[in-house]
């Protein structure tokens, strides 16, 4: 894995949604298998610029995301690589049954694609705000998790999605996130990358919250905490080996997710380090709440994801140390 | 039938009710339009002439409960409730701001008047079932109405629920579908047609009606002809347009989300203003 790290945190040049489609778009070229489906968000999720080059491979089922999963499964056991969209909320929850029997029990190789993770939901409030979606998934077994830092990454990650056999439940931040790498990065499915050094504590993030870390991060270093920063984007298989190494390292560690705290990242992690590497952890994420309406900045401050809520969880498990 | 007075008074009503959503959304800058304009004359006959309630007692037992079940035209709704007096008007202009009591998508919860969260689309025709039977059981005489949406008649559990109201014969329920015959992504005969609704509906059993959802008279008429109706649940299908009577709105075909600027929204107000130039806007 060889990553390039953004000199300066500055709003992505893409949205998420078209990195993806676009280098989907380019697969699909060189490969008549893969199929996409969308549950009537095809202009939430740009999904119908894919529509209109490939009317055939292109499918608006309408407002229906089980019936969408379960052609989905089927069209994977005819040899396609079917990759269905809706947003977090829907995919997770209304799709449950589906994607447990109909994808993954069957063992079926569908890439379930969801947009709008918790606070990103925004303006559509609570109804449609995920924090459960990753603990959700987590539970099912064969199922690899996704959650894609910026437009970069996404869109290095479409081809392993596509050509790794199995569900793969991909948690897409639609817009333009803050921009952590720089073109040209590689990633790898299943492995953590250390964005920054540091030996007093680690701070392991997902999505948005990863920004959010680094900005903590610098905050921290002005007041003499020294502070590692990693980023985990595959929640499962999780990457052992780098909680293992940074638990022992630094002897404590904080979680940041826009998620609940509960069965996301930092249970994920939690799990890891109890067994392995017991140290001290605190966990930043919502606390086991619904979601509501609001802009992302009310959101974020709302439900504790900000740059401070991290500074203030890492002064806690300092104390624990 | 109602008389030419009511009628007017009705799409007097209708009319206040388009003005301050729009004013509503355009105080956002954005919001789901297209829904929201296509059940407003349904939304004036419901509060100007059939439900039962108290906006000084939003819970009140023995009121008529409402359940839209495409959650996202909340802002509609709340436009009518404050014009019902339900909450202050300036409510309006908290719409899905942080802290808000008036979000995007219906909240039982938030809003006074409101009587079931919904959102996630298919669920409120359920609940609203519920509701209906539960007022049964409790040999209540409150009406229960509902209204869903074209394209969330293509959720399964939409029809799950049509199967079981079929065979529960609930009469104290009427379920309206605004078949405004778009969604989000365009037209619904584009993506997934619902074929013959109306056939549909009397197949799964329910006393089926159809007309324009435009007309006041023509709506509050099925009404009353539903109610005649014993030991059968109801639907009425309305014949709508997305973005009805909003000029920016009306005949777009992607008018489900929009964004729109000051200028459009005062644009459209003032034509709305025209319809009926001696009492415009608020009649307070
Ligand atoms: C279960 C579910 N899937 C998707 C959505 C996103 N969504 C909101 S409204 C809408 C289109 C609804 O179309 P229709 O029912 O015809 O509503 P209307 O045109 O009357 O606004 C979609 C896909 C949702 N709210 N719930």
């Amino acid at each position: 894995m060889m990553v390039k790290i953004a000199s300066e945190r500055r709003i992505d040049n893409k949205e998420m949604r078209d990195a993806y489609i676009e280098k989907l778009i380019e697969l699909a070229k060189k490969d008549e298998r893969i199929v996409v489906l969308d549950a009537d968000l095809m202009h939430s999720n740009n999904t119908y610029k894919f529509k209109e080059i490939f009317p055939d491979r292109g499918i608006n089922v309408g407002v229906q995301e089980a019936n969408m999963i379960g052609l989905a499964g089927g069209l994977s056991a005819t040899g396609k690589i079917p990759f269905a969209h809706t947003f977090t909320c829907f995919a997770a929850r209304r799709d449950l049954d589906q994607v447990y029997i109909s994808a993954a029990y069957a063992k079926l190789n569908v890439k379930i694609v969801a947009t709008d993770p918790g606070i990103a939901a925004t303006y559509n409030g609570g109804t449609h705000m995920s924090f459960g979606d990753m603990g959700i998934m987590r539970e099912i077994p064969t199922m690899t998790i996704v959650e894609p830092t910026d437009s970069v990454m996404m869109e290095a990650l479409v081809e392993q999605i596509a050509y790794t056999y199995g569900p793969f439940y991909v948690r897409v931040f639609r817009k333009k996130p803050i921009r952590i790498y720089e073109e040209g990065s590689i990633f790898k499915i299943g492995k953590g990358i250390i964005l920054k050094n540091g030996k007093d504590v680690t701070v392991i993030a997902t999505g948005i919250m990863v920004s959010e870390a680094l900005e903590a991060a610098e905050i921290l270093e002005n007041i003499g905490i020294s502070t590692r920063i990693v980023n985990i984007f595959t929640l499962k298989p999780i990457d052992k080996e780098i909680i293992v190494k940074c638990a022992k390292e630094t002897g404590a560690i904080v979680t940041a997710e826009n998620h609940n705290f509960i069965n996301g990242l930092g249970s994920a992690v939690a799990e890891v380090v109890v067994e392995n590497a017991p140290v001290p952890m605190e966990r930043v994420g919502v606390q086991d709440q619904f979601g509501e309406v609001g802009d992302i900045e009310y959101l974020k401050k709302k439900f504790h994801l900000t740059a401070e809520d991290i500074v203030e969880s890492v002064k806690r498990v300092l104390k624990r140390k | 039938m109602l008389t030419d007075v009511e009628v007017t008074e009705l799409e007097r009503f209708a009319n206040q009710i388009r003005i301050e959503t729009l004013k509503e959304l355009g105080h956002l800058g954005f919001g789901h339009i297209g829904g929201a304009m296509s059940i407003i004359e349904l939304l004036a006959v419901l509060y100007g002439k059939v439900m039962r309630v108290d906006p000084k007692n939003p819970k009140w037992k023995d009121r008529d409960w409402l359940v839209i079940s495409k959650g996202h035209s909340g802002p509609s709704l709340y436009a009518t409730l404050a014009l019902k007096g339900f909450f202050p008007k300036d409510w309006l202009y908290t719409l899905n701001r942080g802290g808000t009591n008036l979000p995007s998508h219906c909240d039982r919860n938030l809003t006074p008047g409101v009587d079931m969260s919904t959102g996630a689309l298919g669920q409120g025709i359920s609940t609203g079932m519920g509701i209906a039977m539960g007022l049964k059981m409790d040999k209540k005489k409150n009406y229960v109405y509902i209204i869903i949406g074209d394209g969330e008649s293509q959720e399964g559990q939409v029809w799950e629920a049509a199967l079981f109201g079929g065979n529960a014969n609930l009469d104290n329920l009427i379920v309206f579908v605004d078949y405004n015959r778009q969604q989000l992504d365009g037209y619904v005969d584009n993506i997934n047609s619902l074929g013959d609704l109306s056939k549909k509906w009397e197949e799964f059993g329910w006393h089926t009606q159809e007309v324009d959802g435009h007309n006041v008279n023509d709506i509050y008429t099925a009404i009353q002809m539903a109610k005649q109706v014993k030991n059968r649940s109801h639907v009425i299908i309305l014949h709508t347009i997305k973005g009805k009577g909003c000029n920016f709105a009306e005949g777009v075909e992607l008018n489900h989300h929009m964004h729109f600027t000051e200028e459009q929204v005062a644009n459209a107000i003032k034509e709305l203003e025209k319809k009926f130039p001696e009492k415009a806007g608020d009649p307070a």
